[in-house]
């Protein structure tokens, strides 16, 4: 069965195989990356984890309320998990429709929905050995590794 | 109608919230009818480690977010959901 979720680098070429058709002209592609230092220096990497069976389950819906919106579009998503060095993708979306308006408009309804519905958890490694879970809603904690 | 007796639910906490608790998972009951918010009162008086939860965190029930009011039947996986942080 195929899985949102992945723990391997993630391919762009075998989302946008899963959406490309001829009757698509328009075709958008997001990746999310990590980035290094995003609160200050020294992030080697992220750590993602996620509660694996809801994330599959609210994909599924996510994806489904967007075909809803946009019937003539197809969409593939990715989302790895584990820890991912800066620089590597984190997320990857494929949008593909006859025009380039609904691929646009629904590439980004998926990665914002994403960010308010799917539930993953990242955790900030850095150069000094501290880890900080990172809480877009308040204040990091630190803490130092086990 | 609504379903009264008591209920075994089991708990699944993720990423720092399993930090906070020392656990990923427990087992509590509650009398019926009652909703998430019980849960996490139940969980809160049972397992000491569990205060240092928030005391209205994010929920699902079986694997749908929902409210802290709503309801919970015998056999439901009830988890808390740290802010999330996908993408």
């Amino acid at each position: 069965m195929m899985s949102y979720v992945t723990r391997d680098c993630l391919s762009v070429e075998r989302l946008l195989a899963e959406v490309s058709a001829p009757e698509r002209g328009g075709t958008c592609v997001f990746l999310g990356t990590v980035r290094n230092g995003s609160e200050g220096p020294g992030v080697t990497a992220i750590e993602y984890s996620a509660y694996e069976e809801m994330v599959e389950a609210e994909f599924g819906r996510l994806l489904a309320d967007a075909g809803r919106r946009w019937p003539e579009a197809r969409i593939a998503v990715r989302h790895r998990l584990g820890v991912i060095p800066s620089g590597e993708a984190s997320i990857a979306i494929a949008a593909a429709a006859p025009h380039r308006a609904e691929a646009f408009e629904a590439c980004r309804f998926v990665i914002e929905e994403v960010k308010r519905r799917i539930p993953v958890w990242k955790k900030e490694l850095r150069v000094d050995g501290t880890e900080t879970w990172v809480d877009p809603s308040g204040h990091p904690t630190a803490r130092p590794h086990a | 109608m609504t379903a009264t007796g008591t209920a075994t639910i089991r708990v699944r906490l993720f990423a720092r919230y399993a930090e906070l608790v020392g656990r990923a998972e427990a087992a509590v009951s509650v009398s019926l009818p009652a909703t998430v918010g019980d849960v996490v009162r139940r969980l809160r008086d049972e397992v000491p480690a569990a205060r240092a939860l928030p005391e209205r965190p994010l929920a699902a029930v079986n694997l749908r977010q929902v409210k802290l009011d709503a309801r919970v039947e015998d056999g439901d996986e009830v988890a808390l959901l740290p802010p999330i942080a996908g993408g």
